[in-house]
């Protein structure tokens, strides 16, 4: 879409995305290029510059075992959380949208987690989940060593899954809510006329009209548990036990500010932009195509 | 309501409430948690009516995590990044809707890709550049032979350097240097009418004109909803002020939390824990609460 009225002296309308354009070449463009230069260059560990190394520092990550566990653990964590994420936030939204007496409560209450910084929920559910005080607690008393986020690696997974997907229901909830709100009330009474149940409406109308609010969330919901994941993983297991919730942006992290490897961190953080770059064009290019629109 | 259904409705009305209940729970238990004392937080199972030692929590989380001048770091900072969005994602957008000039589109998708990789992505070399941010600057000049030039004029060595870490604009302007508010103006300036703009310059209003006195305006509820997101995202940022601030004196909030985890080993003072998470919770929940409409529009805004 083209506006038909325009201003004449283009020069001024360049002036006015000047600061926009600083700000994007000093801030991202910039540190981009300098994550490929580095990925590509091993730094010399007493100065003297980077030398050139090719794709050896790519080489020996995709060697590593380690890297290999974190994309495991990144892949395990974003499929389990964006799952229960949006199904959950789905089914409220969907019961929501039949508009029965108090639904503007939820409608109200349900966004609030959305709100809140990762690292506090973090450590609120890190209490709630603790093994020796909170909840879990209660469950540890009566069966004695079932739950211990401190040692066992899929109790670490499940915490973290838990506190992110808190987190995003709440999120998928006003998206899904906004879909089914779109869809014409008359389209709902005509099949209710024609005999169909709340069941059938919702696949054979609601849902095949929301497809294209599912993958968008999907896609945002499998980026997200890449990024925001930071601060849950960082207050609430530190990566451990063993590397158990060690995932890709923690990773890189510790490798490159804690282990000093920005080679290496660089070479991961560009396989990292591979991955949500790869993502969003699925989004644009095949998903897209193949979702209903009215 | 299309039809009778009771035995759904109940089930619709259980399955809701179950929901509110998972939302709202986790408040609920860091608040009572954090009006126990040190016996009673860590009872098993922990007492859900609320015990007398509140403010004194509040107090302890308070002065042991220093919070007064870290909220205020992070009313700044949050404040920073909203208004630095709000006013460059006017401008940009104003400049690519508004006017024609050659390399229009190339400025649009330069813009747009910065939507696909956000910064925890490319959190190394964005540090490195905000140690120095004329480095790009320094490294172009070095490469065009510039500095080399300046050197044999005047005999001035060039070096640019300019270190952020530790400070306001080091914190707040990369988190403003990305598309998200630029999209949201696009698409509502495309909507303003046409014979609006006419009108302004029959009337001999220039560009500058037209777009203080009539577009911002009427992009009062887009700036609203902008500044709200905006405000809540970066309150809750935690992976860069924890990088470039190194310094208590500008540490946020949100990272402060980290030195409130009971050590292993030592007392587990939860009620302390959770009394600092509530302080750190309340000002983006009376921010959502307040400004609801605001932000639930900025959301489906800023995203589609």
């Amino acid at each position: 879409m083209e506006k038909r009225v325009t201003f004449g002296r283009w020069t001024i309308g360049i002036l006015f995305a000047v600061p926009q354009l600083i700000l994007i070449f000093t801030f991202f463009y910039w540190p981009a290029g300098q994550a490929v230069y580095w990925s590509l260059t091993l730094q010399q560990p007493w100065g003297g510059g980077n030398i050139w190394v090719g794709l050896d520092n790519f080489r020996s990550i995709l060697a590593n075992a380690d890297y290999w566990n974190s994309i495991t653990a990144s892949m395990i964590f974003a499929g389990i959380s964006t799952g229960l994420a949006m199904v959950i936030a789905l089914v409220l939204a969907a019961l929501t949208d039949r508009q029965l007496a108090g639904s503007w409560l939820y409608r109200v209450v349900l966004i609030w987690p959305y709100g809140i910084a990762a690292p506090a929920l973090a450590l609120a559910f890190r209490f709630i989940l603790a093994p020796e005080a909170g909840f879990m607690a209660v469950v540890n008393k009566v069966w004695p060593g079932f739950w211990d986020p401190g040692l066992d690696g899929a109790d670490a997974m499940a915490s973290i899954i838990i506190a992110f997907s808190w987190k995003y229901v709440g999120y998928n909830f006003i998206f899904f809510l906004a879909a089914f709100q779109a869809i014409p009330r008359s389209l709902i009474e005509a099949a209710a006329m024609d005999g169909s149940g709340v069941i059938r409406r919702f696949w054979d109308i609601q849902f095949p009209l929301i497809t294209p609010t599912i993958f968008f969330l999907l896609v945002i919901n499998i980026t997200e548990s890449f990024q925001d994941s930071f601060g849950i993983v960082d207050i609430m297991t530190a990566g451990g036990p063993a590397n158990a919730t060690n995932l890709m942006v923690y990773k890189i992290y510790s490798d490159g500010f804690k282990g000093l490897d920005y080679s290496g961190a660089a070479a991961q953080s560009i396989i990292l932009m591979f991955l949500i770059i790869a993502l969003t064009i699925v989004q644009f290019r095949f998903i897209e195509r193949r979702v209903h629109y009215r | 309501m299309v039809e009778r259904t009771p035995i759904l409705n109940f089930f619709t009305h259980l399955i809701l409430f179950a929901g509110f209940v998972f939302c709202v729970a986790p408040f609920v238990i860091v608040a009572i948690a954090a009006s126990h004392n040190l016996k009673d937080v860590n009872d098993v199972p922990m007492s859900l009516l609320p015990g007398s030692d509140f403010w004194v929590n509040i107090k302890t989380a308070w002065t042991t995590a220093d919070l007064g001048p870290k909220l205020f770091n992070s009313f700044i900072m949050a404040f920073g990044v909203a208004a630095g969005k709000v006013i460059v994602s006017a401008l940009t957008a104003f400049s690519i809707v508004y006017f024609r000039y050659p390399g229009r589109m190339l400025i649009f998708w330069l813009i747009f890709v910065t939507l696909m990789l956000p910064l925890e992505v490319r959190i190394v070399p964005t540090y490195a550049v905000v140690a120095n941010v004329l480095d790009p600057y320094q490294a172009i000049m070095d490469l065009t032979g510039l500095s080399w030039l300046i050197q044999k004029i005047s005999g001035v060595q060039v070096q640019l350097s300019l270190g952020l870490l530790n400070s306001y604009s080091g914190l707040i302007l990369p988190l403003v240097a990305t598309a998200t508010g630029t999209f949201l103006y696009r698409q509502f300036f495309l909507t303003v009418p046409d014979e609006l703009t006419e009108a302004a310059r029959m009337d001999g209003a220039g560009a500058l004109r037209f777009f203080v006195d009539i577009l911002l305006p009427l992009s009062r509820n887009n700036m609203a909803a902008l500044g709200t997101i905006m405000f809540l995202w970066a309150w809750n940022q935690y992976l860069w002020p924890l990088l470039i601030t190194t310094d208590q004196s500008h540490a946020m909030a949100v990272t402060e939390l980290k030195q409130l985890i009971p050590n292993v080993g030592g007392a587990p003072e939860w009620h302390i824990a959770m009394a600092g998470t509530l302080i750190v919770m309340v000002p983006p929940m009376i921010v959502v609460v307040l400004m609801q409409r605001w932000f639930v529009r900025g959301l489906i805004a800023t995203e589609k």
